[in-house]
């Protein structure tokens, strides 16, 4: 009797998974058949994301609102023309690059430096394909590098956070203690140090990108030994430092309590009742800059092997000025002061600590 | 006996289809095409030689972290440590790799020994904790996850490179990877680390099955007091199953260190492969055939995965949902072997 079950489970099992692998091999081809199609008629993009997924609030996402523009603009649809691949995790990279590759994509977005040895490899391996790296080079005839002047926009944080400050003393929260977040602390340090040579700028990273919570721990800190704006480089660990900002500002609306946003213009992050904790938002137009090149590539004139810097000069990189209460005429003309004198090469703005070093005794 | 064989291959088969079954009614209730989905799934996995290579490298440390942990298992340990065994002995494998300048016949050994020395220690240590104080494997591994992971990543930044957050490449002496394997497969990273893999499979087997240390291993997790009487020392066996188990964990990370990266990077969060290695040491039914057999599909399930939303459409988060409802229904096969022996009773 038992016997019998087992069988009758087993047959039904084994049949339904014939059934799959009858369909598996008809619908192969005809998915083969639609990307040949789409390949040969349309120029076609794709984007493969870091670890944040393409909801990041930051610049993931950034990137494929860039591509979706570019898309529509040009009578694509999703998954027909321009598409993204998402990963998970580091071991998602390559095959996700090399997948993106083998549908026959023309031109392959690598969104983070995270990305950068998985583009080096895959773009050795397929130089037929032409791949571009956001926020990090990669030195390859196909590879296209996308980079921001993020020491220039922080270099005009650090002015208005200067010229902001009631305590004198600021803070900044970087993520993961890197070449590309450093650029972020160097221009930011030379920045309030160009305005009050004096200030104190508490500096600290979380270690991630993701830990809310110890950004929020590390801006509770800060906020209590008396900085009054920091300035966060953390993607969603930065979140935490506008809860904690928010939540001072619950308990006492008196305090002068601000935070600087990062990549994209956070304004709404730091809303609470009337008041809006967000002083100002470091904007990197990562989606531009995805929306530019697609073009170029389309046009047939992809800057293959170039390092494409956005800055100051096209907007690549400003800072925002939602917040008008915050924000005032005066610091907005000093800002816009700097802004002119880095764009006409005045100033040199450090990229790294020890360029800061030498830019703080020149002052 | 016969029919308990029988009764072992056919639980998890069951559970596999069972948790197949439950993604298609998901993807059908979202109106997405289970069939297409599957389909996509497959070709992922399988579908063309790179795809089969990146499978075949998935699989490979997932087949090392299973057997720590079913050998854990079978001593009666729960090794949640696996992850952290996995992290030191990736850092270690990578640490010989970039330093040391030896030939291939050497500094390839060489690497892997120390890899599953440091596998070994991280597992001692919880082991140790164990036998003589009789604080629980579980809190204690779980803690040197922690400790494996924030350490090799300051490790990383400030002894291993200056303040970079990765290391350089390991030296092409010390690399499992394979021009030959990479050209048969399209450029996957499939590496010799597989033979590996299934030695390493060969050797549990071999110990539990054949030794008397396997068989006094296998004894304490049966009954600790029984072993007991019988003049085993409980407390040695349960040192000596850690360590064994911390060593295939090592031997996992240097398969990441040398086969599939080459370097380590500095990472906020754990890689899973150690927590993946508890669902298949589950599915594998904690044997060395089991195993390999287990991480096999959960290397295809992973490496699938990411083909479902560009084939078919899926998003993401539902791909993430039917990956985790199989491993749900993979997991809980003790649920489906009670039910199987109620239908058992009631035919008798």
């Amino acid at each position: 009797m038992k016997k019998r079950k087992f069988l009758l489970f087993f047959a039904v099992i084994a049949s339904f998974s014939m059934v799959l692998a009858a369909c598996g091999t008809s619908n192969d081809k005809e998915a083969d058949k639609g990307s040949e199609k789409g390949e040969s008629t349309d120029y076609s993009a794709a984007i493969v994301t870091d670890e944040g997924g393409v909801d990041d609030k930051s610049f993931n996402q950034s990137s494929w609102e860039g591509l979706k523009a570019w898309g529509e603009e040009h009578g694509l649809s999703k998954g027909n023309g321009f598409d993204y691949a998402q990963s998970s995790d580091e071991s998602d990279y390559l095959p996700n690059l090399t997948r993106m590759t083998k549908e026959g994509y023309d031109l392959i977005f690598g969104v983070g430096f995270l990305l950068q040895d998985s583009i080096t490899k895959v773009a050795k391996q397929n130089p037929e394909t032409n791949y571009a790296i956001v926020d990090t080079v990669v030195e390859a005839p196909n590879v296209a590098s996308l980079t921001f002047a993020e020491h220039e926009g922080s270099f005009l944080a650090g002015v208005a956070a200067a010229m902001k400050t009631k305590t004198n003393k600021l803070g900044f929260i970087g993520g993961v203690d890197s070449d590309l977040i450093n650029k972020f602390e160097a221009g930011f340090v030379a920045g309030a140090k160009s305005v009050n040579p004096a200030i104190e700028i508490d500096i600290q990273y979380v270690g991630n990108f993701s830990s809310a919570a110890d950004g929020k721990l590390i801006a509770t800190r800060m906020y209590n030994d008396d900085a009054d704006i920091i300035y966060h480089a953390a993607g969603a660990a930065g979140n935490g430092v506008f809860a904690q900002a928010k939540d001072i500002k619950q308990n006492d609306p008196e305090r002068d309590i601000w935070v600087i946003g990062v990549d994209r213009d956070q304004h709404e992050e730091g809303k609470i009742g009337d008041h809006n904790v967000t002083f100002t938002s470091m904007v990197k137009r990562v989606d531009l800059s995805v929306q530019k090149v697609s073009n170029m590539g389309l046009e047939g004139d992809f800057p293959g092997g170039k390092i494409l810097e956005f800055g100051l000069s096209d907007d690549g990189v400003f800072l925002a000025k939602t917040n008008e209460d915050a924000i005032t005429d005066e610091i907005v003309s000093a800002v816009d002061d700097w802004k002119e004198k880095i764009i006409k090469g005045d100033v040199d703005v450090p990229q790294t600590r020890d360029e800061l070093k030498t830019f703080e005794e020149s002052l | 006996m016969n029919s308990n064989k029988w009764f072992n291959i056919l639980v998890p088969i069951i559970s596999v289809f069972i948790g197949i079954l439950a993604g298609a009614i998901i993807m059908l209730g979202f109106g997405y095409n289970p069939i297409q989905g599957y389909v996509a799934l497959f070709n992922g996995a399988f579908g063309d030689p790179y795809f089969f290579g990146e499978t075949i490298r998935q699989t490979t440390p997932y087949i090392l972290t299973g057997l720590a942990i079913a050998f854990a298992f079978r001593t009666g340990l729960f090794n949640i440590g696996a992850e952290g065994q996995v992290i030191v002995g990736w850092l270690a494998a990578v640490w010989i790799g970039t330093t040391v300048e030896a030939p291939m016949i050497i500094h390839i050994p060489l690497a892997l020994i120390v890899a599953a020395l440091a596998g070994a220690i991280w597992g001692f240590i919880p082991g140790v904790l164990k036998a003589r104080l009789g604080v629980h494997e579980v809190i204690v591994t779980i803690m040197m996850n922690y400790i494996a992971l924030y350490s090799a990543n300051a490790i990383i930044r400030n002894v291993l490179t200056n303040n970079a957050d990765k290391t350089e490449m390991i030296a092409p002496s010390a690399s499992l990877a394979s021009e030959w394997l990479e050209g048969l497969t399209y450029f996957s990273r499939m590496h010799y680390g597989i033979l590996i893999a299934l030695f390493a499979a060969m050797i549990m087997w071999f110990i539990i099955e054949r030794t008397n240390i396997g068989y006094e291993l296998k004894s304490v997790g049966y009954n600790q007091h029984a072993s007991k009487y019988a003049g085993m020392s409980v407390k040695r066996n349960i040192v000596l199953a850690m360590v064994i188990s911390g060593a295939f964990a090592g031997l996992a990370g240097s398969m990441e260190g040398l086969g599939t990266y080459g370097n380590m990077t500095v990472s906020s969060g754990f890689s899973n492969i150690g927590f993946d290695g508890i669902a298949v040491a589950l599915l594998g039914a904690n044997s060395a055939i089991g195993v390999v057999l287990a991480a096999f599909l959960f290397g295809a399930l992973k490496v699938g995965a990411l083909n479902m939303p560009t084939q078919a459409g899926v998003p993401n988060e539902l791909v993430d949902i039917i990956i985790a409802l199989i491993i749900f229904f993979v997991a809980s096969s003790y649920i489906i072997r009670w039910i199987i022996l109620r239908f058992k009773k009631e035919g008798k």
